[in-house]
Parts: C-alpha cells; structure tokens; sequence
C-alpha cells in the first residue's frame, strides 16, 4: 500500500525535525547506538530516551492496530553474520539508513548519497547471490 | 526537556517504521530484489521521509540556535574515504542478508521473534568490534 508507505515515510520525518529542530541532533540509529560504548552514561541520556521510545513504540501503535505480521526467513547463522556486518559495516561507514539514508540525503551531503547509493548497490547484489546463487 | 523530545521522537518514529512496514524483513528484501517482484514500498518511504527532512535541515541551515536554544550537530565531513565505502558495503551486505537495519531491529524486539533478539546481540557485537579495531 503506497498511502501506508507515505504516512510511515512522513512520520520518520517528522521524527527527524522534531530532533533536529528541538535539540539540534541528526538523527542515526547505528550512531546513536554505537555511542553508548563510547561514552559515560551522564552524556548518554538523550540517547537513552531516544531508544526506550523505539522500544515502546510498537506498543503505543497496539492500542489503534494489531501487531504487523513480520516474515523473517532467513537461518540462524545468516542472521548472526547479517547483525554483525550491519553493525561493524554501520559504525565503520558512520551512518546506516537512518543517518545517510534519510539525514543524509535531504541534507544533500554528496557523502551520504555515496554511501546511501552504495548499501542499496551491495544490498541488492547480496540478495541477487542469495537468492539465485546460494540456492 | 530534551529528554522527553528524545523519548517523543523515538515513539514517532518507531510508529513510522512499523506503518511504514519497513519492520518486515520480507518487505526489504522485496525492494532490494530487482525484476517483476520488486516491492518500491522503500523508496516511498525514503521519498517522504526526506522530503520533510529536508524542509527541517534547510530551515535549520538559516538558524543558529536551536527552539530550544541549543547549538546544532551537524556533521560536518565530506571526505570521501576507503571507511565509507567498506562500511556502506559491508551495512549492505548485512542488510540484504536479513532484510534488517537497526532502528526496525529494535523496534521489532516487541514483536517477540527471538530471532530478532538474535540480530540485536549480533549487530551490538559488530559495532563493539568495530570500537576494538578502532583503539
């Protein structure tokens, strides 16, 4: 459904501003993540908060909506490489779909859009390998 | 009070990806597999995030204090370097893997799929390896 597709797009954006507007931060997801082993817990609050809202977030969307299905078929030795280049690839790059992919772009940061364009590229590539190669 | 704003924008956010569907291994996968069965839900996602997005970063251009008075972080590299491109690489090898990114990883812990858990633990470990390397 394209309508749902826009309404969940224009909510990730109204995130966004409200963040940067209010108290001036871009939001990243894999930075944001990533700082908490980098700092002391006293510099972590905002971040804390950012997060614990991401956790409750399904439950405030339970009260209109049921729970969306999710499908999720990959083994369990695929997800732990997956989570680990996800997040080593994130941190080592220094954005994932939320930093470069969103922030990024509409920033217009030639950076960005390298590396958006770049994860697209090598996302695509891996599922073509998985799917037609690896089976 | 920019706590709260942390902890509002997370809820909002949160929301959005799981409106948005991009909580759904299965509907990344489907935009990052190109032909007959390509799924665009994504990119109207990403359109509508960062046409918004960008309204917020060129008003915060004109700005140099946040509403709340706060000073903005905005990165502020443009090199492009071996780290991007190894990094968005291996985020996107990752990503096609699983067809998870982190903010719908941690949004999805909800939803009670150990398999997420499973994600979560190794994306968390990737990132505390990449500060390891780092040192």
């Amino acid at each position: 459904m394209i309508i749902q597709s826009l309404v969940g797009g224009a909510l990730i954006g109204i995130g966004i501003s409200i963040l940067l507007l209010f108290n001036g931060k871009v939001l990243g997801v894999s930075g944001i993540l990533g700082e908490f082993l980098n700092n002391p817990l006293s510099k972590n609050n905002w971040r804390l908060f950012f997060v614990t809202g991401l956790l409750v977030s399904p439950f405030v969307y339970n009260i209109f909506y049921q729970f969306p299905t999710i499908e999720m078929t990959s083994n369990n030795l695929v997800i732990v490489f997956g989570g680990l280049l996800v997040g080593f690839g994130s941190r080592l790059g220094s954005g994932c779909t939320s930093g470069h992919g969103v922030c990024g772009v509409a920033r217009l940061s030639v950076r960005s859009l390298i590396a958006t364009t770049t994860f697209i590229l090598f996302g695509v590539l891996t599922v073509y390998v998985m799917q037609k190669v690896l089976i | 009070m920019t706590v709260l704003i942390s902890l509002l924008v997370g809820i909002i956010f949160g929301m959005g990806l799981i409106i948005a569907q991009m909580t759904n291994p299965s509907k990344i996968i489907g935009f990052l597999t190109l032909g007959e069965n390509w799924d665009p839900s994504l990119l109207f996602v990403m359109t509508s995030a960062v046409f918004i997005s960008f309204f917020a970063f060129n008003f915060a251009k004109q700005k140099t204090k946040t509403l709340l008075n706060l000073d903005f972080e905005i990165p502020k590299r443009t090199e492009i370097d071996l780290s991007l491109l190894v990094g968005a690489a291996l985020f996107g090898i990752g990503w096609g893997m699983v067809g998870l990114c982190p903010a719908p990883a941690i949004v999805s812990l909800a939803f009670g799929n150990s398999q997420t858990l499973l994600f979560i633990v190794s994306m968390l470990s990737g990132m505390y390896l990449f500060k390891l390397i780092k040192k």
